[in-house]
């Protein structure tokens, strides 16, 4: 059976007769836009929740269909996260549906509002409390016309799955309030809210919507899909970076068998053919039939710690507070740490698939975080109007960030417009996968506190040297990988740090405890030796390495309890409990010590704003070969409101696993020509037997904001494991991979 | 013209015998639960079983189906609804993205069929070969040994 290629179109059509948000009702509800008279948003400013303010209209985000189901259009996607069924479990809950009514479209440039990039663990901050403020008026709306039809006041009224009953007993449903024409409403932003004493589907473990089709074999990921006449297009990519295609040889390519058409463009080269084994055989052909310009400048990973503290950089001072006590410190410590580049990783090679239309629009069906700047990206390099690309959300292998799916869906483009009509399906091959993904900037920090003689901290400063964390397709064609080999090619922009002081390399880099002396100093290097952009925790992950694993150092050298001095300076009444929370589910107090068994504690609240994690776990150090075998871990987490418990929880266990994956065996290995690590024996990450016990405790604040939970772990995790070593067997590492042979060096170095 | 067994179902199919087995499976057979991974028999997201054997289909020709009896993630359904293993899989929601899943569950279901009551320390070992990135490992554990109790 082929799949519909336009799928997420279908099935919004489907349903025949839906109105959107359709309501009679005075005209004077909507004749206006209704100012907000105080602010509702996250950060408790003014106004809108942020991407209920980005899309007013509350037609945009639901629709009330007349067969009994509501529709969902959401611009957050689904990576994996959970996020579809999380969002929908608050709109159902604030709306007053049974969950079960609920169809969600997610993703689709031309149906759903524009929620920007699917990152920064906004999912729930941003996507589900638009949601959240745009159901509960859409419930007041409803519960209006109830009152003008039954006669009734509103107030006396009660909703149970979208059955209104008044105070005399008379009902009325949702779905009769629903009449032939659409009337869009302006959002308020200042709806009757549910009470969160009151909530039946938030803080529930709902089943996750998307979970058994994938584990029955059902239709549901890009790879799946199959549309009516599908062709399968490859890429053939450069020996390295900048390497120049001087000639190549087109006529053998394009006599090989099944092979439809053989793209050149510049130095980017791609064909399509009829299977993917004619495909895949034509593209290694192709690669290697290219006379290439190869220049070997590139710099080795051994050498770009140098290389970052070297290069032209812009120092930018993002915290400062001077200390007003006076004293002179009796002691300086300083420490210098460093964590080479990672890669996003995906299971499954990134995929698309695109098809031009006799309408002249390319529809792509792509995983990318990012559907709407991407698809303006891809405009720009077609070169066509922005309205002439339509990206479409689905679903692919987990993207930690921004992957290759934003480039596979433009090659499928670039492939696709070769051939009008024929739905050109890409998946790349594992090294285009490895070797050309914008991996986790290399990061370099340097920690510096003059202490007194009790160890107290008197005054800190870090400074952080890192290359770009965000060079997402942004709406232009420069960031696309294949743009930037075209003939005339799109200069890629030159990268900025992401302003403000959390977000890109200086993320978490600002310590959290109340000492009184404090200066944090990036030093962004725009440069890019290697393609890199936003990985999951952006510089969180090595700035709370650094700076976690330097108060346990402190805390060592002042001979106090890790956790202790953690407390002692941190004054924050969460930051506290999800500290003692992981402790307790640890058993810190009670530990009994083993020789080469070691425990550790690390703590951070995530862009020091949002989710509040503290990591304890315990290690056992072979100190024969430095093998490092995590044994378990306690995670505390507070996010907030929990919408859903259990995925909340999977978010935290993946979130640590995936950490010490990169904490104890990931760095991306290039020479001065290429990218070494190009496939999983040569990029090793951490299998079933090396995976240690987990587990969490959430602490829940209800009626507090969604804080989001995607990225919280990944930074304390590997502060906990450098913790753990040290207190195994005295040994401090300041770089990373906390690898076997480092953990051995060490130990040999201290005898 | 080749002929084998794909879920118990008799299939003939004009794709050439050095075919690779994954792309006839999805592409010619649709059959969603097998996943393009790595195609260097690396990461296990391609598993499927030849006669109740795990193979990689990713490195596997179709001519090492031939006359044989293939078993994708769809075969294990029972009477359409997810078998134990599969249930056992979404009562402890055991994915995030859920790429790697259908070849666990083959590793999985191939462990159990040789051991039906295997430790944790088997199921780490049956599954060491295939690799999850979003970190689900402790879940996929437990659904195995929910399935075997």
């Amino acid at each position: 059976m082929n799949a519909p290629f336009d799928m997420n179109r279908r099935q919004i059509l489907r349903t025949t007769g839906f109105l959107t948000l359709t309501f009679a009702m005075p005209s004077n509800l909507f004749a206006q836009e209704v100012q907000s008279p105080e602010g509702v948003g996250i950060s408790g400013g003014p106004g809108l929740p942020t991407d209920l303010k980005k899309n007013p209209m509350l037609s945009s985000w639901l629709r009330i269909n007349s067969d009994g189901t509501v529709t969902l259009l959401i611009g957050k996607v689904e990576l994996g996260q959970g996020n579809r069924t999380a969002i929908a479990q608050v709109c159902a809950e604030e709306l007053g549906v049974n969950f079960s009514r609920l169809q969600i479209i997610a993703g689709d440039t031309k149906l759903c509002p524009d929620e920007g990039v699917t990152s920064g663990s906004t999912s729930m901050p941003d996507g589900a409390t638009a949601v959240q403020y745009a159901s509960a008026e859409a419930r007041g709306i409803l519960l209006g016309l109830a009152a003008t039809k039954l006669g009734q006041p509103a107030e006396t009224m009660k909703v149970k799955d979208g059955t209104i009953t008044a105070g005399n007993g008379k009902t009325v449903t949702y779905w009769d309030l629903v009449v032939g024409k659409a009337l869009d409403v302006k959002a308020t932003g200042n709806p009757k809210r549910e009470n969160p004493s009151d909530y039946t589907i938030v803080g529930t473990s709902m089943p996750r919507v998307d979970i058994p089709a994938k584990m029955t074999g059902g239709e549901i990921f890009i790879q799946d899909m199959h549309p009516e006449g599908v062709v399968y297009g490859m890429v053939a990519r450069p020996p390295n970076y900048r390497s120049k295609l001087k000639s190549i040889d087109l006529g053998p390519i394009e006599k090989m068998p099944g092979v439809i058409k053989v793209v050149r463009n510049g130095s980017f080269l791609g064909v399509i053919a009829k299977t993917k084994d004619e495909a895949m055989a034509a593209s290694a052909a192709l690669g290697k039939a290219g006379k290439w310009d190869v220049p070997n400048d590139m710099i080795g990973n051994a050498a770009i710690y140098d290389w970052l503290l070297k290069a032209p950089s812009s120092p930018n001072v993002i915290h400062t507070q001077k200390r007003t006590s006076s004293g002179t410190p009796a002691k300086t410590v300083e420490a210098t740490y460093r964590r080479p580049y990672v890669m996003h990783g995906s299971i499954g090679a990134s995929a698309a698939i695109a098809q031009l239309g006799t309408d002249g629009v390319m529809t792509i069906h792509t995983h990318s975080q990012s559907v709407w700047q991407t698809a303006e990206a891809i405009a720009k390099m077609l070169k066509v109007d922005n309205d002439k690309v339509r990206c479409i959300h689905t679903q692919g292998s987990g993207c930690y960030g921004h992957n290759m799916a934003d480039d596979a869906a433009a090659d499928a483009a670039l492939l696709a417009a070769a051939v009008p009509g024929m739905p050109v399906k890409l998946q790349y091959t594992r090294a285009q996968e490895h070797q050309w993904e914008p991996y986790s900037s290399a990061m370099v920090i340097k920690i510096k506190a003059g202490v007194d003689n009790d160890g107290n901290v008197l005054d800190w400063e870090t400074d952080v040297w890192s290359t770009s964390h965000a060079t997402r397709p942004g709406g232009n064609a420069g960031n696309l990988l294949s743009a930037q080999y075209l003939d005339p090619p799109f200069k890629q922009p030159t990268p900025r740090d992401i302003p403000g002081p959390n977000f890109g390399s200086g993320r978490n880099a600002i310590p959290l405890y109340e000492f009184p002396g404090k200066i944090v100093t990036t030093h962004f290097v725009s440069e890019m030796p290697i393609r890199v952009s936003s990985t999951r925790s952006l510089g969180a992950h090595p700035n709370i390495f650094a700076l976690e694993s330097f108060i346990d150092e402190l805390a060592r050298n002042a001979n106090v309890d890790p956790l202790e001095y953690r407390l002692r300076f941190l004054k924050d009444e969460r930051a506290r409990a999800v500290l003692m929370k992981a402790a307790d589910l640890f058993g810190w107090s009670g530990y009994k010590r083993k020789p080469n068994y070691g425990r550790g504690i690390a703590f951070a609240r995530y862009k020091n704003y949002a989710a509040l994690t503290a990591v304890a776990m315990e290690i056992r150090v072979t100190p024969r070969n430095g093998q490092v075998q995590v044994l378990r871990v306690a995670v505390a987490d507070d996010s907030g409101q929990v919408v859903n418990p259990n995925g909340l929880a999977n978010q935290m266990e993946g979130a640590v696993i995936q950490s010490l994956s990169w904490t104890l065996k990931e760095e991306v290995k290039f020479s001065d020509s290429a990218i070494l690590s190009s496939d999983w024996a040569s990029y090793p990450i951490l299998t079933f037997q090396e995976v240690p016990k987990i587990d969490v405790a959430l602490i829940n604040q209800p009626g507090m904001p969604f804080l989001g939970t995607g990225e919280a772990g990944q930074g304390p995790t590997a502060a906990a494991v450098a913790n753990a070593i040290y207190d195994a067997v005295g040994v401090r590492l300041y770089t990373l991979p906390l690898t076997p042979d480092r953990v051995k060096e060490a130990m040999n170095a201290k005898k | 013209m080749l002929s084998f067994k794909l879920n118990g179902r008799d299939i003939t199919t004009d794709a050439p015998s050095d075919a690779t087995l994954l792309w006839v499976l999805t592409d010619d057979l649709k059959q969603h639960g097998v996943k393009f991974g790595c195609g260097l028999s690396q990461c296990g997201a391609c598993d499927v079983m030849i006669d109740g054997a795990v193979v990689r289909s990713c490195q596997t020709k179709l001519s090492s189906a031939g006359g044989r009896s293939v078993t994708t993630l769809a075969g294990l359904m029972e009477n359409g609804k997810a078998s134990k293993l599969q249930q056992a899989f979404i009562d402890e929601q055991a994915a995030q993205c859920g790429y790697c899943l259908s070849g666990m569950i083959m590793t999985a279901q191939a462990l159990l069929d040789r051991n039906p009551t295997p430790t944790e320390s088997d199921v780490r070992a049956a599954l060491n070969g295939n690799l999850c990135r979003c970190g689900t490992h402790t879940r996929i554990i437990r659904a195995v040994l929910r399935a075997a109790a």
